[in-house]
């Protein structure tokens, strides 16, 4: 199986996040993005583990092993992000992600 | 080329399909649910590269979970539906971008691997990646739910109320509606003789219910 196909999707699945995150508005779909853009990542570290270096003795799943930790991490990433959208949600009455420009300088 | 090619092509023609709609559609529900098909798009790729404890650790965890997760985000922050109120102004900017460095990224890879046939993949079993996680892994692993710990308490603290508002009574106003329903009917049938006496009774019953 060529691995050209699955670093082809990788590849646009990434872009699809960049966009998201330049163009939308509502933080929540800024969140959705990130998470394309992580699962881009995660396809293709299993395509690199298991086209390309198929099984060698020691670092026998490394890729899906770095997967699963990007997984977990993302997981933790949305709960703490949705508390923050909550927070802000809160304190300003909306989730536009223009608006809070409190940190600029 | 094989079957695996033909499954992966239509696979990734769904994956890719759903995360253009998320990043399009206008309803804030519908990019959720096609997030969802698009992660469940990329479990089925991890099927066909013969990950399959990953495809269902990312059913789990992707589908099942954070779906639901941002599902319960949309709603509890109401936002504006539309496409004008969710794209900003700089959507152009967001294109040229975007495909931009897809052109470049899928240059590059094309030249980089377009020669190469790639191995069939192989299945690993789990049990393998059990014994891997527990003996060459084991440190991180730990570090991992050390910060999941941490992120969980971290939201927890985030989300709660200011300490002053969070389980005590609020000084609220009680708005008084008058007569109950029932006795708005009963004094309606009631000869005008009554009435006035009805309607003093009904004023000093407000002005005996004053709000605070």
């Amino acid at each position: 199986m060529s691995p050209l196909g699955p670093l082809l999707l990788a590849t646009l699945l990434f872009c699809v996040g960049v966009y998201g995150i330049i163009a939308r508005r509502n933080a929540v779909l800024v969140l959705m993005s990130v998470e394309l853009m992580l699962n881009a990542v995660n396809i293709n570290l299993v395509a690199f583990q298991n086209l390309l270096w198929p099984l060698s003795e020691d670092a026998a799943v490394s890729g899906q092993m770095f997967a699963l930790f990007i997984i977990a991490v993302a997981a933790a990433e949305v709960g703490v992000g949705l508390a923050i959208i909550f927070n802000m949600f809160r304190n300003r009455a909306s989730v536009n992600v223009d608006d809070v420009d409190l940190m600029r300088w | 080329m094989t079957g695996h090619d033909v499954v992966f092509v239509l696979v990734g023609l769904v994956t890719a399909g759903a995360s253009i709609l998320t990043v399009t559609s206008k309803n804030l529900v519908h990019a959720a649910l096609h997030l969802a098909v698009t992660l469940a798009g990329i479990a089925g790729v991890f099927l066909v590269l013969h990950a399959d404890f990953l495809a269902l650790v990312q059913l789990i965890v992707y589908v099942g979970a954070v779906t639901v997760l941002f599902l319960f985000g949309l709603m509890l922050t109401r936002a504006p539906i539309g496409r004008e109120a969710l794209d900003s102004q700089n959507r152009g900017l967001g294109i040229a971008v975007a495909g931009g460095l897809f052109v470049t990224l899928s240059t590059l890879i094309v030249l980089a691997y377009g020669g190469q046939t790639g191995a069939t993949p192989e299945r690993v079993p789990t049990e393998a990646i059990g014994t891997v996680i527990f003996s060459h892994w084991v440190l991180p692993f730990e570090a991992l739910s050390m910060l999941l710990l941490a992120a969980l308490i971290g939201a927890i603290l985030l989300a709660r109320r200011e300490a002053g508002d969070s389980g005590e009574t609020l000084d609220q106003a009680i708005i008084d509606f008058g007569d109950a329903p029932s006795t708005e009917q009963g004094r309606a049938s009631t000869p005008p003789g009554e009435l006035e006496a009805g309607t003093a009774e009904a004023g000093t019953g407000t002005r005996g219910g004053e709000p605070r």
